[in-house]
């Protein structure tokens, strides 16, 4: 806008607006960003010291990589998305975002407001894409094929009459000029929703141990978020793939107690979260840490088929219903495994494939002895019963990801915005096109001028089919 | 017939088709070429079966959606859907442009993609999906990706094609520039090659071949001799592609493809390209990391590597629009938005670190 000034003319207003407006500096600021995002992606970020001193180790030589890491980490390098330097670099990115666009919108804008006209005969000449044809038939036949001809390829239509020619002309797709305009505009918004989310909301984390309630999340520095209502872990299971250990879920069965009332009860898994009073819970990891609380489940039924229940502690004894059998838990692991040699061993600190080791007596007798595992149903059957071994309860955590963002919807809205821009910039064009209709031979010469601001390849396409159409006529 | 023999079918097809393209270009015989994209045809259809069937297993031992049971799951499938949009790009650009001349050069990469991923000895086992994957955005998003990787993929090659036909000065900074870019090209291609060459027997699955053998048949050799003879090599391959790159300029020139057309095409894959990889790459994504994770951007590698790409590429087009750049300018730029869309698709697999690791492998 500060275009028409003179250099001596220019206010501290317009130097800034000319440096903002500059395609220079969203070059620069491009290229600092993909720069140094670079930087960012090879540096571990937010990770421990001695990880990026190991990387560093391997450029510069352990000797000097732990100075470097300084400098790095004084610089912001270590947790450089966060850091003061880049999230300015993203705000002069959007100034010059804004400032470019606002400085081109104005001539688009007319553009686009502006009504096509019809063409003075210089104008005519000059147009990029001409054809000509002659028609047999008389202007008034001629007009009304020629108007339905591009009327097909979808332009509307208006004539101008002059003295001795009749002018058609129409045009398709003007505001898809302003797609460009609407996809940067997208892009101000998603930073904008950014903010909002930072701002308004946060983002934390929280373990639930099965059986346990919590009233507030941990942001990552330990500070104490209050939720306003309860979260309470009923249950959390992996289920495996069978035969093996590749995980297939995770679930966390979750209750929203609001004010003393059990109000929603959900089972989560990754990809559904749960919300409640725009909080968010998502499953992001889990864990194992079982204790003096942590409950064994068995559904214990004898040879005569008579059925019970059992929850016990570790040590502690069932009995098999209509039986002396009496069995002890006196060995648990999370994962039992065999190796090669035969040994049992534990294979992961998971409950992968979880085994108890049961000693069953008959009248203080010792019995026999037997490792049961959860997901093998033939280990369940004993001499006297079948004692299914349901699983470990209170011995698992489940770690949830608890996010308020009021600001992602601005950013969803963002994103539909930016497809239909895009859609927009790179799919549709302003097309025009103008017809002179002359009489000419007994019949009518037809001139054709056309305009696109991109694809022209296409519209030639179009245009040479409205001359296929005009000339199957003749 | 299972899956992989139509995968078979589809890369004999691909590298037959090449041998009449060639034929077509010497030959200038219509029917020749008519045959060519036959086969082309044949091939793709084939490979489009084995997609489908593979996908159908994947669904039969998933116990998922069919719409989770999409077969993109590790690199293998990945790298054969990217054949697949590049073979599919192809025939639209033969279609609609009317010429054949392309044929000869992209129907080669695309059987020996294919004959690579098959002798490499790639894991071709059904592996099912972890929960983080289980999704509908998975399809959406990792299809759209591949697309727009696939566009970005043939931009670059008629880009590379247009810097060979309008650079023969050995001296210039923009002949210089696409000699040794694609002399590195050929360099790490070999060195890959002899890698699962050496490696192939000794190793069962492709993570642990990836992580630990890659190069260290040539560049991470324990022998610093073999080590040393590999940079050479590739040192000399870099600089026979410089000496005699200006022939391959003339070579293209002979089959009488123009430079406009060559920098139209470049122009029109990334101008395809670039929103889906917006919409599909970067939009989808986000979406999908904000149910999976709760977090719609967290400057994880893999999304800080597709931003950067969508910065060069964003960068290309306002080059072109707002500062009119064409030829060699631009066409270094799609070459450079390309190398970078190789690093975002393999490069934060193999040696970053991120949330997207298991994306790859």
């Amino acid at each position: 806008m500060g275009n028409g000034k003179t250099e001596k003319n220019k206010t501290i207003i317009d130097r800034l607006w000319n440096f903002f407006s500059s395609i220079t500096l969203a070059v620069v600021v491009f290229s600092i960003i993909s720069l140094t995002s670079i930087i960012g992606t090879i540096i571990e970020q937010q990770s421990q010291p001695e990880r990026n001193i190991q990387l560093l180790a391997k450029f510069v030589g352990d000797s000097s990589a732990p100075v470097v890491f300084k400098i790095l980490d004084a610089m912001g390098f270590t947790d450089m998305f966060h850091s003061w330097w880049f999230i300015t670099l993203l705000f002069v990115f959007a100034a010059n975002l804004i400032i470019c666009s606002a400085d081109r919108l104005p001539r688009k804008w007319k553009q686009v407001r502006d009504p096509i006209r019809p063409l003075t005969p210089e104008q005519f000449t000059a147009m990029p894409i001409k054809r000509e044809l002659h028609l047999a038939d008389k202007a008034e036949k001629a007009n009304e094929i020629t108007t339905s001809a591009i009327k097909k390829i979808g332009l509307k239509v208006q004539t101008h009459q002059l003295d001795n020619s009749l002018q058609l002309y129409g045009e398709k797709g003007r505001y898809s000029r302003l797609g460009v305009y609407v996809t940067h505009f997208s892009i101000l918004l998603i930073l904008i929703g950014a903010v909002v989310g930072i701002f308004f909301g946060f983002n934390g984390h929280l373990n639930l141990l099965e059986g346990t309630s919590s009233s507030v999340a941990y942001e990552s520095s330990k500070r104490e978020i209050p939720l306003g209502f309860v979260i309470r872990c009923d249950a959390f299971e992996v289920a495996f793939y069978e035969n093996s250990d590749t995980p297939k879920s995770y679930k966390s069965w979750l209750t929203v107690i609001d004010q003393g009332k059990e109000v929603v009860k959900k089972e989560i898994e990754v990809n559904t979260p749960l919300t409640y009073k725009g909080i968010t819970f998502y499953q992001a990891n889990y864990g194992f840490s079982p204790n003096r609380n942590s409950l064994f489940r068995f559904s214990v039924s004898s040879n005569e088929g008579k059925r019970a229940a059992v929850q016990i502690h570790f040590g502690e004894s069932f009995e098999i219903p209509g039986t002396n059998v009496v069995g002890r838990i006196v060995d648990f692991t999370p994962a039992l495994g065999v190796d090669e040699s035969g040994r049992l061993f534990t294979y992961a600190e998971t409950m992968n494939n979880p085994a108890v080791f049961v000693e069953f007596t008959e009248g203080g007798k010792p019995k026999y002895q037997q490792w049961i595992l959860r997901r093998y149903p033939e280990t369940w059957k004993l001499q006297d019963g079948i004692v299914e071994f349901r699983g470990l309860w209170g011995a698992q955590y489940t770690g949830l990801q608890v996010r308020k963002d009021p600001g992602v919807w601005i950013v969803y809205l963002a994103c539909i915005m930016m497809g239909i821009g895009l859609f927009a910039a790179f799919f549709m064009s302003h097309r025009k096109i103008w017809v002179r209709l002359e009489a000419a031979k007994g019949g009518t010469k037809v001139t054709l001028a056309a305009l696109t601001n991109k694809n022209r390849i296409s519209f030639e396409h179009k245009i040479d089919r409205v001359l296929k159409d005009l000339g199957n006529r003749t | 017939m299972d899956s992989s023999q139509f995968f078979g079918i589809a890369s004999i097809s691909y590298i037959l088709a090449m041998v009449f393209y060639i034929a077509y270009l010497v030959l200038k015989n219509s029917t020749v070429g008519i045959v060519a994209t036959t086969i082309t045809c044949v091939g793709f259809l084939s490979h489009t079966a084995a997609f489908l069937m593979r996908w159908k297993e994947f669904y039969d031992i998933g116990q998922m959606g069919v719409l989770r049971a999409i077969p993109l799951t590790n690199l293998y499938e990945s790298l054969i859907f990217f054949v697949w949009c590049l073979i599919l790009g192809y025939l639209i650009i033969e279609w609609k442009y009317k010429n054949r001349s392309f044929g000869a050069f992209i129907t080669p990469i695309a059987g020996m993609a294919l004959a690579f991923i098959d002798i490499s000895g790639m894991s071709k086992d059904i592996h099912p999906l972890i929960p983080a994957l289980q999704s509908n955005w998975l399809l959406a998003h990792v299809t759209l990706s591949f697309l727009s990787y696939a566009a970005f993929a043939l931009s670059f090659g008629t880009a590379l094609m247009y810097l060979a036909v309008s650079t023969d000065d050995k001296k210039s900074g923009a002949y210089l520039f696409w000699t040794v870019t694609l002399g590195i090209f050929i360099s790490v291609l070999l060195a890959m090659g002899v890698d699962f060459f050496v490696f192939k027997i000794t190793v069962k699955s492709p993570e642990a071949f990836i992580k630990s053998y890659l190069f260290r048949a040539t560049f991470r050799n324990s022998s610093g001799l073999v080590a040393g003879v590999s940079y050479v090599a590739s040192l000399a391959i870099i600089f026979i592609v410089w000496r005699y790159g200006y022939k391959l300029g003339k070579l293209i020139t002979s089959f009488s493809i123009s430079k406009e057309v060559l920098d139209d095409l470049t122009y029109k894959n990334i101008a395809i390209g670039f929103p889906i990889f917006t919409i599909g790459g970067l939009i989808f994504g986000a979406i999908w990391a904000d149910q999976a994770w709760g977090k719609y951007w967290t400057w994880d590698p893999k999304e800080t590597w597709s931003l950067i790409t969508w910065f060069v590429y964003a960068f290309y087009l306002h080059a072109r629009f707002l500062r009119g750049w064409r030829g060699r300018k631009i066409a270094i730029l799609a070459v450079i938005g390309f190398i970078s869309t190789i690093f975002t698709y393999l490069g934060v697999n193999l040696l970053l670190s991120g949330l997207h690791s298991y994306g790859g492998m």
